[in-house]
C-alpha cells in the first residue's frame, strides 16, 4: 500500500533534491560566471556576482577561431557515434535474440576494455596513428572515438533489446508477418526508442571525451576539448577566458541534453526503470 | 475443417531429448487440452504444432496437408500467449487488425471484422487504448480478439489464463468455453492446472516426461486412469495411493481410492485412523487421516463434518471405485 507523504516530509526531500543538484551543477555555474568576469576579478576570490563583462568571449574568439573546433566536434561526435550505431545494431541484436554458448564472456570481454587506463596503450597507439597518417585528422579521430565507446553502446542496446520480448516476434510471425514486416511493424517501432538514447548518450560522451582527442590533435583536427585546453597551459592562469572558452565548448551539448532529457534519463538508466 | 494429425512427432534440443516420440489425432471442432506437470513438454509440443520450433522427425498435417516444414504464418493457425504478447506500440484496435493488415484484407473489411471482434469480446470501449493501459483481463481478451479476427484454422492457447488471478481465471474460462461453442473451431489448449483440463476439454492429453501417459475425455480419465501418473494427476484432491497389505489384498502393487470415494464414520469401518488437519471448505470437507497400517489418507466428505484434530475415525472405501495398479504401474 502506497503510504501517504506529510508536507513536511515532502518540503524537506525538495529542498534537499535541490541542493545536491545544485551541488552537482555548481562549477559548471561557477564557470559560466567566472567568463563574464574580467581577469583580476576571477582571480580575486570567490564571489558568485561578475561585472557581466563580454570581453572575455570577444578576445577568445580574436584569440582562436570557435567555429573551426566546433565543426570538428560536431563531425568527429556524430560520425563516431553513427558509425558505432551501425557496428552494434547488428551485433546487439544477435546477441540479444539469438545468444550463443559463449555471448556473455564476449560482452564481459568486451566491457573489460573499459577498465583498462587509456594511459597504458597511449604510445602505441600514437605510434599507428603516425604511422598510417591519421595523426590530427578527423578521420583518425572519429575512428578512435568509436572504438573507445563502441563496448557502451554494444552493451546498452543489448540491454534494450533483451527487452523486447520474444513472443511478441513470434506472435507476429503467427499473424502472418513476413520478416521484412516483422522488421518494419513489430521490431523496428519498439527498438527506436532505445537507439535513440543510446545515440544521445553517445553523442555527449564522445563529444566531452578529451583523453584521446587531446593527444592524437594538433590543429586541423582540434575539436573543442582541445580548444579550451589550449588556453589553459601557454597562456598560464587566465581564468577568465579558459572559462568563456569552456562555456562555449559546453554550450551546444547542454542545449541538446537539455532538450532531449527524457530520453537521456532512460537512457542513464539503462533500461531498467519502465 | 481443422482436423490435426501427428505422426512419429520427436523433438530433442542438442543431445536432450524433450518428446521422444507422439502420434495424436485431434478431429475438427474439438476442445484438446495438452495437460501435465512443468517440463512435460505439453509447451513444446503446442509450439510444434504452431511451426515455432522445428519438430526432429516425424510429420504434421493440418487438414490432411503435410505442414512439417511449413513456416507458422503459412499454417492458417492462431495462437494466444501465455504473457498475450500484444504489440505495445499499438492501439488495441491496430493489435486486433494486424493479422488482417498482413493478410492484405482491405480497410472495410479491416474494419468491420475488427468491430465486429470487439463486441463479442466487449472490447468496443477501449479500442482506442493502449495494451499498458489495460487490465489481465482485457489484455487476455485483445489477444483473443487478435487471434479470432482471421478465422483460423485452429486456435492455440498457450497457459493463457496462468498470468491472471483465481476470480478472473474462472471468468475467463467460461468465456473461453463459450467462445468454442459459438465458433465451434478445434482448440488447443496447453494448461498445468487439471482443473481447466476437466472443465474445457472434449479430450485430454496427459503429457508426463514428453510421453502421452492417456488420451481421453474428463470423465474417461477420471473414471479409468491408465496408469499411477494420470491417476495421481486427475482429480482434485489427489487420489490416494496404498502400498503394502491393503494392496496385497486385492493382488496389486499399489490401490487407490479418490477421496470423495470414501466414507468416514466415527463408529465403525475398514481402515482405522487419526484425523491429522480437517480442512473445511462449507460445501465440503478435507480430513487428512493418518490410517493405521495404511498411511496418510486424504477423504473428501459432503458439507460440514465435526470432526477435527485427534479425534478417531473409521474409513470405508467404496469396492466398486477402487482402482488396481501393477508393478509397473499400469492399471489392472
Amino acid at each position: 500500500m502506497a503510504r501517504a507523504i506529510s508536507t513536511r516530509r515532502k518540503t524537506v526531500t525538495t529542498v534537499v533534491a535541490w541542493l545536491v543538484a545544485l551541488i552537482i551543477f555548481f562549477p559548471i555555474l561557477y564557470t559560466i560566471i567566472t567568463s563574464f568576469k574580467t581577469e583580476p576579478e576571477a582571480i580575486a576570490g570567490i564571489s558568485l556576482i561578475p561585472s557581466g563583462t563580454f570581453e572575455n568571449y570577444i578576445e577568445v574568439q580574436a584569440q582562436r577561431d570557435y567555429f573551426r573546433p566546433f565543426l570538428n566536434s560536431v563531425v568527429i561526435s556524430l560520425g563516431s557515434t553513427l558509425i558505432a550505431l551501425l557496428i552494434s545494431v547488428p551485433a546487439a541484436w544477435s546477441m540479444a535474440f539469438s545468444p550463443a554458448r559463449r555471448t556473455k564472456d564476449i560482452l564481459m570481454w568486451m566491457l573489460s576494455t573499459k577498465m583498462m587506463p587509456a594511459v597504458g596503450v597511449l604510445v602505441p597507439m600514437y605510434l599507428i596513428f603516425r604511422d598510417t597518417g591519421l595523426l590530427d585528422t578527423r578521420t583518425g579521430l572519429t575512428i578512435v572515438l568509436t572504438l573507445v565507446n563502441l563496448p557502451i553502446v554494444v552493451w546498452m542496446l543489448y540491454t534494450y533489446f533483451r527487452e523486447i520480448p520474444g513472443e511478441i516476434l513470434e506472435a507476429a510471425r503467427m499473424d502472418g508477418a513476413s520478416t521484412l514486416k516483422e522488421i518494419v511493424y513489430v521490431l523496428t517501432p519498439m527498438a527506436v526508442p532505445g537507439i535513440a538514447s543510446t545515440m544521445l548518450l553517445n553523442i555527449i560522451l564522445a563529444w566531452n571525451e578529451s583523453f584521446w582527442t587531446i593527444r592524437l590533435s594538433a590543429a586541423n583536427a582540434a575539436p573543442l576539448t582541445a580548444f579550451i585546453a589550449s588556453f589553459s597551459s601557454p597562456q598560464g592562469l587566465f581564468w577568465a577566458k579558459l572559462s568563456a572558452a569552456s562555456t562555449l565548448a559546453i554550450a551546444p551539448i547542454l542545449i541538446m541534453g537539455w532538450f532531449s532529457q527524457k530520453q537521456l534519463v532512460r537512457g542513464l538508466t539503462f533500461g531498467a526503470v519502465k | 475443417m481443422g482436423t490435426i494429425k501427428l505422426e512419429n512427432v520427436t523433438k530433442s534440443f542438442g543431445a536432450t531429448v524433450i518428446i521422444p516420440k507422439v502420434d495424436l489425432e485431434i478431429e475438427d471442432g474439438e476442445f484438446v487440452v495438452f495437460v501435465g506437470p512443468s517440463g512435460s513438454g505439453k509447451s513444446t509440443l503446442l509450439r510444434l504444432i504452431a511451426g515455432l520450433e522445428d519438430v526432429s522427425g516425424g510429420n504434421i498435417a493440418i487438414d490432411g496437408r503435410d505442414v512439417t516444414r511449413v513456416a507458422p504464418a503459412k499454417r492458417g493457425l492462431a495462437m494466444v500467449f501465455q504473457s498475450y504478447a500484444l504489440y505495445p506500440h499499438m492501439s488495441v484496435y491496430n493489435n486486433i487488425a494486424f493479422p488482417l493488415k498482413m493478410a492484405g484484407e482491405g480497410k472495410e473489411t479491416i474494419d468491420k471484422k475488427v468491430r465486429e471482434a470487439a463486441r463479442v469480446l466487449n472490447l468496443a470501449a477501449y479500442l482506442e487504448r493502449r495494451p499498458g493501459q489495460l487490465s489481465g483481463g482485457q489484455r487476455q481478451r485483445v489477444a483473443i480478439g487478435r487471434a479470432i479476427v482471421r478465422q483460423p484454422t485452429a486456435f492455440l492457447f498457450d497457459e493463457p489464463l496462468s498470468n491472471l488471478d483465481a476470480a478472473l481465471r474462472g471468468t475467463m474460462r467460461l468465456e473461453i468455453s463459450e467462445l468454442h461453442h459459438q465458433l465451434k473451431t478445434t482448440m488447443i489448449y496447453v494448461t498445468h492446472d487439471q482443473v481447466e483440463a476437466m472443465t474445457l476439454a472434449d479430450k485430454i492429453v496427459v503429457l508426463n516426461g514428453g510421453n502421452v501417459e492417456q488420451i481421453g475425455s474428463p470423465l474417461e480419465l477420471y473414471r479409468k486412469p491408465a496408469n499411477l501418473f494420470v491417476a495421481g494427476f486427475i482429480g482434485s484432491p489427489r487420489m490416494n495411493l496404498i502400498e503394502g497389505a491393503a494392496a496385497d489384498a486385492k493382488a496389486a502393487k499399489t490401490i487407490g481410492v479418490r477421496p470423495e470415494h470414501i466414507v468416514v464414520s466415527k463408529t465403525a469401518g475398514d481402515w482405522k485412523g487419526t484425523v491429522g488437519v480437517a480442512e473445511h471448505l462449507g460445501s465440503d470437507t478435507f480430513l487428512h487421516v493418518q490410517a493405521d497400517g495404511i498411511g496418510p489418507v486424504t477423504v473428501r466428505a459432503d458439507g460440514e463434518v465435526g470432526l477435527d484434530h485427534g479425534e478417531t475415525v473409521y474409513l470405508t472405501p467404496d469396492q466398486t471405485k477402487l482402482h488396481r495398479f501393477g508393478a509397473d504401474g499400469r492399471a489392472l
